[in-house]
């Protein structure tokens, strides 16, 4: 059995608390639903894959924060996990997984080339995927360690919780997805 | 017996003099010679089917990109192919014009050339006469350069997130 | 030398380019009335372990015809090669099979060493076989618990890969690095191996085979797993040879060519280890032969500890080539020096040829090098043995199921870094 004093208990957001109630912001629930249960899909090309194949593993074990369930369908996937080089040649076809993810969507940059080419300072290469997609965490590393991805994931989790409800159908997003021309 | 250097050279002058030249063991002691452009196919059927020389597996095709040698050699084709029965490995090069570097497939002896000789197109743009299918594989289709000669850059010049000054490279 | 290679904008984000010509190709005649479908298994494509694709046209389960595009993840290393000095493409190197990195690393040394003509002491050698074959054994686990996966087996999987990280542990004491291990230096390694290094590979030994046994004993007499890949996707070993397979691919089409055995490098010759060889090249026959591989490399493991000299040091003594030891580089003048030229190029290179290869985790991974002398190579060509036999897959699918396609990928070992370079 547990030891339950060992037990940490998370943090319940602000709220009023009553007797069989408790009321709080909706963003806030939103927000704590969403960071975990973030369903990933892996879009693995090269030797950051390999990392992300340990850190689903059971020494690293990504299932615990909430990504137990690896989607490969695009519209079920909350955050797509972008890691290894992506090419010019394959640029249009993330582009396209990109934009059948569903809202809310997230993006990770896992690895060098990901986030900037990486040593591939090639004409063959596209250096870094936010030239065609909009990124909201870069986890840098050739390749990350297994503690690194978690990290870039738990980073993208602060960002999911503090997010406002309304961000999508906001001004700003819409500007955002126009500059990189996605309807 | 075993297939010695001098049995090979012997067998080949016998068969193809004047087409193949400039016998040689490079630094890896591996017998190097060249062959005249036109007899490749020829010269890999001798080296695959005689029953002395029995070279039966064909390594590896690649080309190579000379700018600074004389016109008719600016490109080359070298093969590299092994003896699994006598254990013997041999290599042989066939120089090409830069203008119009063409030259004989070979996939009708090795079927595993087809894509060594498509990756040798994409990167030189180096024709293969009878390729059942000569168009690019690795890069991508709509590319009009052929990138891996030497006047082509590395780097992609039109990037806007590298400062070419921390590479060394002043405009 | 300024040529530009341009990319129009649109190329990088309207993915119809990529897909209305392969399926134009494959568009129903006039008169013909069976109903075949197209289906594009894509270059994102969960079965698919790594991004090429597959246009396949189908009737109904069958696989008719298919169409192999490839080039995804084409980082251009030989033109990257040919502006690096030797000690900077062992990064490149790494990239090739980046599941078994250190195979590409020790065989990239090798070359430049025969280029170079150095000699290198018993004890690297060993040291160097050690590596190799844990290596091996690290890419054979990938390909054969990803094969369960994709039966169905998943627990296999998760389970094996524990011993993939006890490997990392190694190579993370002996270079650094886990997967991209960059290991080793002209002559030699880096630095000496470490006591935990040799400990956490005694530990390695001790434990894994019970485990291996048990994954194999899981599988290989199991009977769905032989439903599923006895007879899917043979080839015969005559026309293997013709397609330029090598590795464990070849051996299981039944035809025992090792570059360990015809060309010995790093000493191999001082071992003695047998060579697993199937009968028809399907995918059962090439899970068991890489199962057997797995033995036979903890035996040479085993073999080069006993047999490992105790002198010799971690390097070959070539001052021109290895950089000096830092309290020697700031005390001493002529390891200054040589510090000096090492990085600044100026170390003698012969100009010449060389084609050296190596039996890599999916074959015989080979490499030709043209040097002129100066720091940076003339030209280097890979010969990957991922991208030569990848061409058969079309040809070997034709007429099988449609699971029997991805079972054969699967088995097949594709690992995409090997398959564009």
């Amino acid at each position: 059995m547990s030891n339950s004093s060992k037990i940490n208990k998370a943090k319940a957001p602000q709220g009023i608390e009553g007797p069989g109630f408790f009321a709080t912001k909706l963003s806030d629930v939103v927000g704590l639903a969403r960071a975990n249960s973030l369903w990933p899909l892996p879009f693995a090309t090269s030797c950051c894959g390999i990392e992300y194949m340990a850190t689903m593993g059971s020494t690293y074990d990504l299932g615990r924060f909430g990504a137990e369930r690896m989607s490969f369908s695009p519209r079920q996937a909350d955050m797509l996990l972008v890691m290894g080089t992506i090419s010019k040649k394959i640029a249009p076809i993330l582009r396209q997984v990109y934009e059948q993810m569903a809202e809310p969507r997230w993006v990770i940059a896992v690895g060098a080339c990901a986030s900037s080419g990486g040593i591939f300072d090639t004409y063959s290469v596209l250096q870094g995927i936010d030239k065609v997609i909009p990124v909201d965490v870069y986890v840098p590393g050739c390749p990350p360690r297994p503690e690194q991805i978690l990290d870039g994931i738990l980073k993208l989790q602060e960002i999911v919780k503090n997010e406002d409800v309304k961000r999508r159908s906001s001004e700003e997003y819409q500007k955002l997805l126009e500059s990189y021309k996605i309807e | 017996m075993a297939l010695t250097a001098e049995k090979i050279v012997e067998r080949l002058e016998s068969q193809f003099e004047g087409s193949v030249a400039n016998f040689r063991y490079e630094i890896d002691q591996i017998l190097s010679f060249d062959v005249v452009a036109s007899k490749n196919f020829e010269v890999m059927k001798f080296l695959k089917e005689d029953s002395e020389l029995r070279f039966n597996f064909l390594t590896d095709v690649c080309g190579v990109h000379y700018p600074d040698f004389p016109e008719g050699e600016k490109f080359a084709v070298v093969y590299h192919m092994h003896n699994w029965i006598d254990n013997v490995r041999i290599r042989f090069k066939c120089f090409l014009n830069g203008t119009n570097p063409e030259i004989d497939s070979v996939v009708d002896l090795f079927v595993g050339a087809n894509w060594q000789e498509r990756e040798t197109y994409d990167f030189y743009g180096i024709k293969f006469k009878g390729h059942p299918q000569l168009k690019r594989i690795l890069n991508m289709d709509e590319m009009t350069v052929f990138p891996l000669r030497k006047e082509y850059p590395m780097e992609d010049m039109n990037r806007t997130d590298k400062d070419d000054r921390f590479f060394g490279r002043v405009k | 030398m300024n040529k530009i290679i341009e990319t129009s904008e649109d190329l990088l984000i309207n993915p119809e380019i990529r897909y209305s010509e392969k399926i134009k190709k494959f568009q129903k005649e006039e008169g013909d009335d069976r109903e075949f479908s197209v289906l594009n298994l894509g270059p994102s494509h969960p079965a698919t372990h790594g991004i090429f694709q597959n246009v396949l046209l189908m009737d109904g389960e069958r696989v008719i015809e298919g169409e192999s595009t490839v080039g995804y993840i084409h980082r251009a290393f030989e033109k990257i090669a040919e502006n690096r000095p030797f000690y900077q493409i062992n990064t490149l190197t790494d990239r090739l099979n980046y599941c078994s990195s250190p195979i590409n690393n020790m065989g990239w040394w090798m070359t430049v060493e025969k280029a170079l003509g150095i000699e290198i002491p018993k004890r690297v050698q060993y040291m160097r076989v050690i590596v190799m074959e844990l290596a091996r054994i690290a890419d054979h686990i990938i390909c054969n618990s990803v094969l369960g996966v994709d039966t169905g087996a998943l627990t296999g999987f998760l389970y094996v890969f524990q011993y993939r990280e006890r490997i990392y542990e190694i190579y993370e004491e002996i270079c650094g690095a886990r997967l991209t291990t960059n290991m080793g230096r002209i002559g030699g390694f880096e630095r000496d191996w470490s006591e935990t290094a040799w400990k956490k590979l005694d530990q390695f030994l001790e434990e894994f085979p019970k485990v291996w046994a048990e994954f194999e004993g899981m599988l290989s007499r199991n009977r769905i797993f032989m439903d599923r890949t006895v007879g899917a996707g043979p080839i015969g070993a005559v026309r293997a040879m013709e397609y330029g397979f090598t590795g464990p691919n070849l051996r299981a089409a039944g035809i025992d060519y090792d570059v360990r055995i015809a060309t010995p490098y790093s000493s191999y010759e001082d071992f003695d280890f047998k060579v697993p060889v199937g009968k028809t090249g399907d995918c059962y026959d090439r899970f068991c032969v890489r199962n057997a591989e797995i033995w036979e490399s903890l035996s040479i493991i085993r073999q080069a500890l006993e047999k490992m000299p105790k002198e010799g040091g971690f390097h070959a003594d070539v001052p021109e080539y290895y950089l000096p030891p830092k309290e020697d580089v700031y005390n001493n003048m002529e390891a200054l020096i040589y510090h000096f030229k090492i990085v600044m190029g100026e170390v003698p290179v012969r100009v010449g040829e060389v084609y050296h290869a190596v039996e890599g985790g999916n074959g015989e991974l080979g490499f030709y090098l043209i040097t002129d002398g100066s720091r940076t190579p003339y030209r280097l060509h890979f010969r990957r043995p991922c991208f030569i036999y990848y061409q058969a897959y079309t040809e070997i699918i034709k007429g099988s199921l449609f699971s029997d396609a991805l079972i054969t990928m699967a088995s097949m070992n594709i690992i995409a870094g090997e398959l564009d370079a």
